[in-house]
């Protein structure tokens, strides 16, 4: 087996396959599994200040070349849901706490909190496309973005990341301003906006009607959201969004991505897609003659 | 693709107080057990197992509790509903004389499963429990297909006054049961697999469910378990290692509610 250990600014990964955000990450036990299961780590779901029930069903749906959700951000709360973080404190796999919020002081008040309750980082998510006041509206402020990430990163120890929308024109200059914010790493991609509407009855499937498109379609997206922001930013990139196999993740490591995050793959290949894409991986980097990962980041533009 | 099918409601009827069962053309096989989300547009979109099933046409059953049974209450003859799936695992029938409980609607779960068992000459003991004698449905078609059927009432409005899990503690002593299949409220079901000692033993879970496909984490009881794919049936044996069952779930939120 070659070396598939990563680094994500204090994070040491054994492997570069991470649980991302909103995925099988309800509670202690769902965590657990995705870790049994190869996770190198694991992003929990978006977390707010306040229980929120999210939007009512249809919540999700798949689609043929992937999955189109809007769940509204349903979470029981901080205080609640740091109990289940706690309650994985003895794994050696890093946990990573998602929040969100609509403005820096909450932002804070989350991170603090996250910290508290033992997460190895945080990932603000200033990128959902489907709630309101919330995501990418906030990610989509320039200054109010900047104002987040520099409270952050003067209230708490542990890293930060910034979980990107490639729902925006200006990429590289907001990635640009994280950077200068002082955040440890951008993760790219969220979803993509989209709509399903059903022909017979004449309307959008999802209750909220539009929701954030994932899985094998948006793989091109992120690759090219995470090389462009590679070649002209200097910050450590997690690179998501339709990742299902081996290869898919080698071709974000090319891109300039130190990790990848893996979601909607859980459907198409079972929670086990952590170990099958570790494999992937391995077999790849041997057949090429490769001895570690670090070897392989950046590939398509260095 | 997992999209909602539209179709429409063939025919609706009352089964007893407050619960009807809608039929509708769905092709397609079925394993009992299994379980379908039911769209109605500009409403909701929630779990309902088969009840009924043919080559071409699917029924459900379900007590009218909130926004979404009420839209469905009302639906008519000729209405628009979506449907997809079915979900779940099912229920695996081994023996050659089953008990199966139904408490509540959780005999709209069993039908299919008592139905099959039947087909198959097995010997089918059905006990099916409800609050009082006007909340009771499928009484008649399980007999029809077969089955020896035991009715229990809370408030002994007819048959055994009592819990379905008494009466089928009382069952388990008097005759030999080679598995039991339940459905119905968790804590009725976590007493009844108390009662059953080392009898196989299968039971259907209700969660708040979202995707149905095993991906969004809503409805996971235990380490990870997702009621909406690795169930929505689970064995005694790993409903005994599982904290939840029995205890609570979840709502919306994701927050905890006892039972």
């Amino acid at each position: 087996m070659t070396d598939l250990a990563t680094t994500i600014s204090a994070l040491q990964l054994k492997n570069p396959t991470m649980l991302a955000s909103g995925i099988m990450d309800e509670d202690v036990g769902s965590m657990q599994r995705m870790i049994d299961c190869g996770a190198g780590a694991i992003v929990t779901k978006s977390i707010g200040l306040h229980p929120r029930e999210g939007y009512l069903n249809p919540t999700v749906i798949e689609l043929e070349y992937g999955i189109l959700n809007a769940m509204g951000l349903p979470n029981p709360g901080i205080d609640i849901y740091g109990k289940e973080i706690k309650a994985l404190e003895k794994t050696k796999i890093p946990i990573i706490g998602s929040i969100f919020a609509a403005n820096a002081k909450d932002f804070v008040t989350l991170a603090i909190k996250m910290q508290h309750f033992g997460a190895n980082a945080v990932e603000l998510n200033v990128s959902c496309p489907h709630a309101k006041h919330y995501g990418l509206e906030v990610g989509s402020d320039a200054s109010l973005l900047r104002e987040i990430i520099s409270s952050i990163k003067h209230q708490i120890h542990i890293p930060v990341f910034v979980k990107i929308s490639p729902n925006i024109m200006n990429l590289v200059e907001v990635a640009q301003n994280i950077k200068n914010a002082q955040a440890d790493a951008i993760v790219a991609i969220n979803t993509v906006k989209g709509m399903k509407i059903d022909l017979e009855t004449g309307q959008p499937i999802l209750a909220n009607k539009t929701g954030g498109y994932s899985g094998k379609a948006i793989k091109p997206i992120g690759i090219r959201c995470v090389y462009d922001i590679a070649q002209n930013v200097d910050i450590p990139i997690i690179g998501v969004g339709g990742i299902t196999t081996g290869e898919d993740a080698i071709e974000y490591f090319m891109a300039g991505a130190s990790a990848v995050q893996i979601g909607s793959a859980i459907y198409y290949r079972g929670p086990e897609v952590f170990k099958h894409i570790c494999k992937e991986i391995d077999l790849w980097l041997r057949k090429h003659n490769y001895k570690n990962l670090y070897e392989l980041i950046g590939a398509a533009y260095l | 693709m997992n999209i909602p099918t539209i179709t429409s409601i063939v025919t609706s009827f009352n089964e007893a107080s407050d619960i009807k069962t809608i039929t509708f053309t769905y092709p397609g096989d079925v394993s009992p057990g299994q379980f379908f989300m039911v769209w109605i547009p500009g409403v909701d979109e929630i779990p309902m197992s088969v009840s009924f099933a043919t080559k071409t046409m699917k029924g459900i059953t379900f007590r009218n509790v909130g926004d979404a049974t009420l839209a469905l209450y009302q639906l008519k003859k000729g209405d628009k509903i979506g449907i997809r799936g079915p979900y779940g695992n099912g229920f695996s029938l081994k023996g050659k004389h089953l008990l199966f409980v139904g408490g509540g609607t959780g005999i709209a779960m069993l039908a299919l499963a008592i139905e099959q068992a039947r087909k198959k000459k097995l010997k089918a003991t059905v006990i099916i429990g409800a609050k009082t004698k006007n909340q009771l449905f499928f009484e008649g078609r399980m007999r029809q297909c077969g089955a020896t059927v035991l009715v229990s009432t809370d408030d002994g409005s007819t048959g055994y006054k009592g819990y379905a899990s008494e009466l089928a503690k009382h069952v388990l002593k008097e005759k030999h049961i080679d598995a039991i299949y339940t459905c119905g409220p968790e804590q009725m079901m976590k007493t009844l697999l108390l009662y059953c000692k080392t009898i196989p033993f299968q039971a259907s879970l209700e969660r708040y469910m979202k995707c149905a496909l095993g991906l969004c984490g809503q409805c996971c009881i235990g380490k990870g378990l997702r009621v909406c794919l690795d169930g929505p049936v689970f064995d005694g044996t790993v409903l005994k290692k599982i904290k939840d069952f029995g205890v609570y779930h979840r709502d919306a939120s994701g927050r905890k509610i006892l039972f």
